[in-house]
């Protein structure tokens, strides 16, 4: 567990932060998520897909299941997602990270927002229309559109 | 608009955790039949993950890392595993490791017949075969899984409890699973490491663990490099960090069966 911590914490205490704006809750949900691991290691399937960014995606989750206040709606265990970059080490990250905020920086104005407010901030895309005043087709076509752009840069 | 694209927008939301009420529900009925959809929204997870990944800040205090361990260590000392007899046995966390290794087994198996009879079927007829295979699964492990089981270790009459391991290893997932029994207590401040020896090059760390007040110790699924391929698996003794390098001696060894 401490080696799973020493190379995980940061990634996850990250992605907490960013999305809860506050330490201590943030601490709370790094916790929470590496003891669910702990507790449940099979919910992890090493097959389909790296540790560090299965971690990345449960810690969004939760933290953003915090931040509404809400129960988890999603069982750990039934977050499968295809191979993605691990990422553990430290300058990997940072290279991933500079590319992703170039792709984002790249996009539409709107279509970058909307996936933002999606992302680190829980909403739905019903609110991201009332917020923006645009149609929620067009919002859930941008958030998916964002969504596969990110794609196509990592795969070339 | 084909069935898939219906769902495609709806897709990228589920992936974000952000689709609710009725439209979720639709979507869950759709992905139990659509082994397409499955696999898009799992690559859409993926891809939300490099939204995540790509998030720096600084490290959690420290804190953070001792109230994991304590937490850790308090749920150890009384672990929530079913005891199948009344003798004080390590079988309690057998049952619990066995449990995980028999469920990843399952659910890979279950995702990659799913997979390829995706081609070859109707969804529905798939659903039913994969459903068939899990129940299969089920009765083969169920002496290993059922609490109700009788579970015996049968070794030479008359030896004394000797320090045992067991070591299951997949290479081409990268999955390990390591049950021990009758380890030596350790002084304060260390722990064993489980060593993969590969075929060529330096011993590998997998994994990092203290036994229970019985000897009793597991490592489930540590992080490995793909595809190495095992020689031989070895524990030492190390600070309880772990270490990148194995401190002779080896206390245990084991080369292939």
């Amino acid at each position: 567990m401490a080696e799973l911590y020493d190379r995980y914490s940061s990634v996850v205490y990250a992605v907490a932060l960013r999305v809860l704006g506050d330490t201590g809750a943030a601490e709370d949900v790094l916790q929470e998520v590496l003891l669910q691991l702990w507790r449940k290691p099979s919910a992890f399937d090493a097959a389909r897909g790296s540790l560090g960014s299965w971690l990345a995606v449960i810690t969004r989750n939760r933290a953003i299941d915090s931040l509404r206040k809400r129960r988890p709606e999603t069982d750990i265990e039934d977050v499968v997602l295809s191979v993605a970059p691990d990422l553990a080490g430290e300058a990997e990250r940072a290279r991933a990270a500079e590319k992703v905020r170039g792709v984002m920086g790249s996009m539409a104005p709107a279509q970058r927002s909307a996936l933002e407010m999606a992302y680190w901030q829980g909403m739905s895309h019903s609110e991201i229309a009332d917020k923006t005043g645009e149609p929620l087709g067009t919002v859930k076509t941008r958030i998916r559109a964002g969504l596969i752009v990110l794609r196509k840069a990592f795969q070339t | 608009m084909s069935e898939h694209e219906r769902y495609a927008e709806d897709l990228a939301l589920y992936a974000l955790d952000a689709l609710w009420g009725e439209d979720r529900a639709q979507v869950d009925e759709h992905l139990a039949t659509c082994a397409a959809c499955r696999r898009e929204l799992e690559q859409l997870r993926g891809d939300t993950a490099l939204l995540a990944l790509s998030t720096t800040g600084p490290r959690p205090p420290q804190r953070a890392r001792q109230r994991l361990l304590d937490a850790v260590a308090r749920e150890a000392r009384t672990p929530k595993v079913m005891q199948t007899s009344t003798r004080r046995s390590w079988w309690g966390w057998l049952g619990w490791a066995a449990t995980a290794a028999v469920v990843i087994f399952a659910l890979s198996l279950w995702r990659e017949n799913s997979e390829l009879k995706g081609s070859l079927a109707s969804a529905s007829s798939q659903a039913a075969k994969s459903a068939r295979d899990v129940e299969e699964i089920r009765r083969i492990a169920a002496p290993i899984l059922e609490p109700e089981a009788q579970r015996v270790t049968l070794v030479a009459a008359k030896t004394p409890p000797q320090p045992q391991g067991k070591v299951f290893y997949l290479r081409n997932r990268s999955s390990l699973v390591l049950l021990a029994n009758n380890l030596p207590a350790l002084p304060a401040q260390k722990a064993y490491e489980l060593w993969l020896i590969p075929t060529n090059g330096a011993p590998i760390p997998a994994g990092v663990f203290k036994p229970d007040a019985h000897g009793s110790a597991s490592v489930v699924n540590p992080p490995l490099p793909a595809g190495a391929e095992a020689k031989a698996f070895a524990i030492t003794v190390e600070n309880e960090a772990g270490s990148a390098t194995p401190t002779m001696p080896l206390v245990m060894m084991g080369a292939g069966e």
